[in-house]
């Protein structure tokens, strides 16, 4: 992928950012610049390395099914921005027909 | 007519009813919990939480997956499905994507057709919201609750193998003892995808063009109306040479139709990649083979060996498989009966015509019951007998008058009978006047 243009619209929206247009030019030359740094390391030789999505080297790292103490209510709440009857507050999403 | 071949996939979470969530240690069973009482940084998803699996509950994940005949992916792990809403407070929702623990199985129905199935997945479930006309209200307590997904390729063709299919799967998690499956409380979710595929492309094996998705179905007569009602509507559509929209839709069950359900985010695009808090997981053939090995007869095979075993129709050995419990009950009470010489079919059909509550009664106590019945039956059986004999030899004009067409004759005979018989089954003795007379 080599040159091309970045949908910096399409990526601030999944990333639920609002930007100006100015903001979306300087952004979008950012990442692009981020890309091609990226790219060298396409350089690297990795013919005989494996593919993996990780490199602790850890495996299955579980937990018994054991319950332990939860936050309260209250400081459950405590960094929200609205709050009613225990619940978290927002705006409404869902618009049916 | 019939223009069209329903093609039709399906979507189920299951809740598991592990005792903690699924990355954290929070209590799981969220039912009638006040709000937002059962949550820690992990499952509100707090910067700097580390999420850690509950080994349980991808055990269970792996022992629904060989119940449903799928193979294990002896190398997975998690996987991080990014999208905004408000009930995911990350951002992201943790499941599995190109490593589902299991894959490839399928499920038999009884008329043969093999419903397979795509892959079985671990993830966890979102907070549960509450819309008030303008507001949303959030509880967390839901939110990381171990959840099973299970997702079948395109074969079903009508709404009865989709609701036959879901009550098996319902019965294999039930019997499993992993989940409870309680449809009222949300613990299983359906979501079918429904398009229709022009009977002359039938050979050609080409899915449809587009797909409708109906989300979040709550009980198996929805979901079957459901189905229904976008074949009929999605037909219709078809009729005048239009496509129907991909979208998705909820079921309004007041109005007994789907409507389409837009929310405010744009085409999903879930930017999947691996999970970099959790380390990969895997199996050696020695722990899929012990988890294989805990898994209880299904209810396929039970029936089956009901059936062979008991001498049971299929139809009460059905019954009688349905719940693990009741079959369980009935086979101790066969045993119990044993002793007794009661046979298996009198057990079966005194438990599924008297329906007796096998949580208070003993087998050994239905046992007396089925012996003490059975000794007033035939006592009751000899009584009858000896009263309409008399009758009929007290009323031989009658008798006459019946054997000549008079049906009338019957009825007054009948009364006669009843007089000396008092609180009986009038039809039963009718039945055996008849028998008598003849
Ligand atoms: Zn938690």
């Amino acid at each position: 992928m080599s040159k091309n243009k970045i949908d910096v619209t399409h990526i601030s929206r999944l990333a639920n950012l609002p930007l100006s247009e100015d903001e979306k030019k300087e952004l979008g030359s950012q990442l692009e610049d981020t890309l091609s740094y990226i790219q060298e390391l396409n350089e690297i030789d990795t013919k005989n390395t494996d593919p993996t999505s990780q490199v602790t080297g850890l495996e299955n790292v579980t937990r018994d099914d054991k319950p332990t103490d939860s936050l309260t209510q209250d400081e459950a709440l405590a960094n929200a921005k609205e709050v009613h009857n225990g619940l978290f507050k927002v705006k409404a999403i869902l618009s049916n027909e | 007519m019939n223009k069209y071949t329903p093609v039709i996939g399906l979507e189920t979470h299951v809740e598991l009813k592990t005792s903690s969530k699924m990355f954290c240690g929070c209590a799981a069973n969220y039912f009638g919990k006040q709000p937002n009482s059962q949550t820690c940084p992990v499952c509100l998803g707090l910067p700097g939480a580390l999420p850690v699996p509950n080994k349980k509950a991808i055990d269970w994940c792996i022992k629904i997956s060989l119940s449903l005949n799928c193979k294990i992916n002896m190398f997975s792990k998690f996987d991080r499905k990014n999208y905004f809403y408000p009930d995911l407070s990350k951002g992201y929702q943790i499941s599995q994507y190109d490593l589902p623990f299991g894959h490839n199985g399928h499920i038999t129905l009884s008329n043969g057709n093999r419903i397979r199935i795509r892959r079985v997945h671990m993830e966890e479930d979102t907070g549960k919201l509450i819309h008030d006309g303008e507001i949303s209200l959030i509880d967390f307590n839901r939110s990381g609750v171990p959840l099973v997904e299970i997702v079948t390729e395109p074969d079903f063709h009508d709404a009865k193998d989709v609701k036959e299919y879901l009550q098996k799967l319902r019965q294999a998690v039930r019997y499993l003892d992993v989940a409870d499956a309680d449809m009222e409380k949300g613990d299983m979710r359906l979501e079918p995808n429904i398009s229709l595929r022009d009977k002359q492309q039938e050979t050609s094996n080409i899915l449809p063009n587009y797909k409708v998705e109906v989300k979040n179905i709550n009980s198996f007569k929805f979901v079957e109306k459901a189905v229904n009602y976008e074949i009929k509507r999605q037909t219709e559509i078809l009729d005048k040479n239009e496509v129907p929209p991909q979208e998705t839709r909820g079921w309004d069950e007041i109005q007994q139709k789907t409507f389409s359900q837009r929310s405010k985010e744009d085409a999903m695009d879930y930017r999947y990649f691996p999970e970099p808090d959790i380390p990969p997981i895997t199996f050696t053939d020695t722990q899929i083979a012990e988890l294989k090995s805990q898994i209880p007869e299904l209810p396929d095979a039970k029936r089956k060996r009901f059936e062979a075993e008991y001498k049971l129709t299929e139809y009460d050995a059905e019954i009688l498989t349905r719940e693990k419990n009741l079959a369980d009950y009935f086979e101790n009470t066969v045993k119990v009966g044993q002793d007794y010489k009661i046979n298996p079919k009198q057990i079966a059909n005194t438990i599924i015509n008297k329906k007796p509550n096998i949580e208070n009664i003993l087998p050994a106590t239905l046992v007396k019951i089925i012996v003490k019945a059975g000794q007033t039956d035939a006592m009751d059986e000899k009584k009858l007998q000896k009263v309409v004999k008399e009758v009929l030899t007290q009323n031989t004009k009658a008798v006459e008058e019946y054997l000549g067409g008079k049906e009338n004759a019957l009825m007054f005979l009948l009364g006669q009978a009843m007089k000396k018989l008092g609180k009986v089954d009038a039809s039963q003795v009718k039945q055996l006047l008849v028998k008598m007379i003849k």
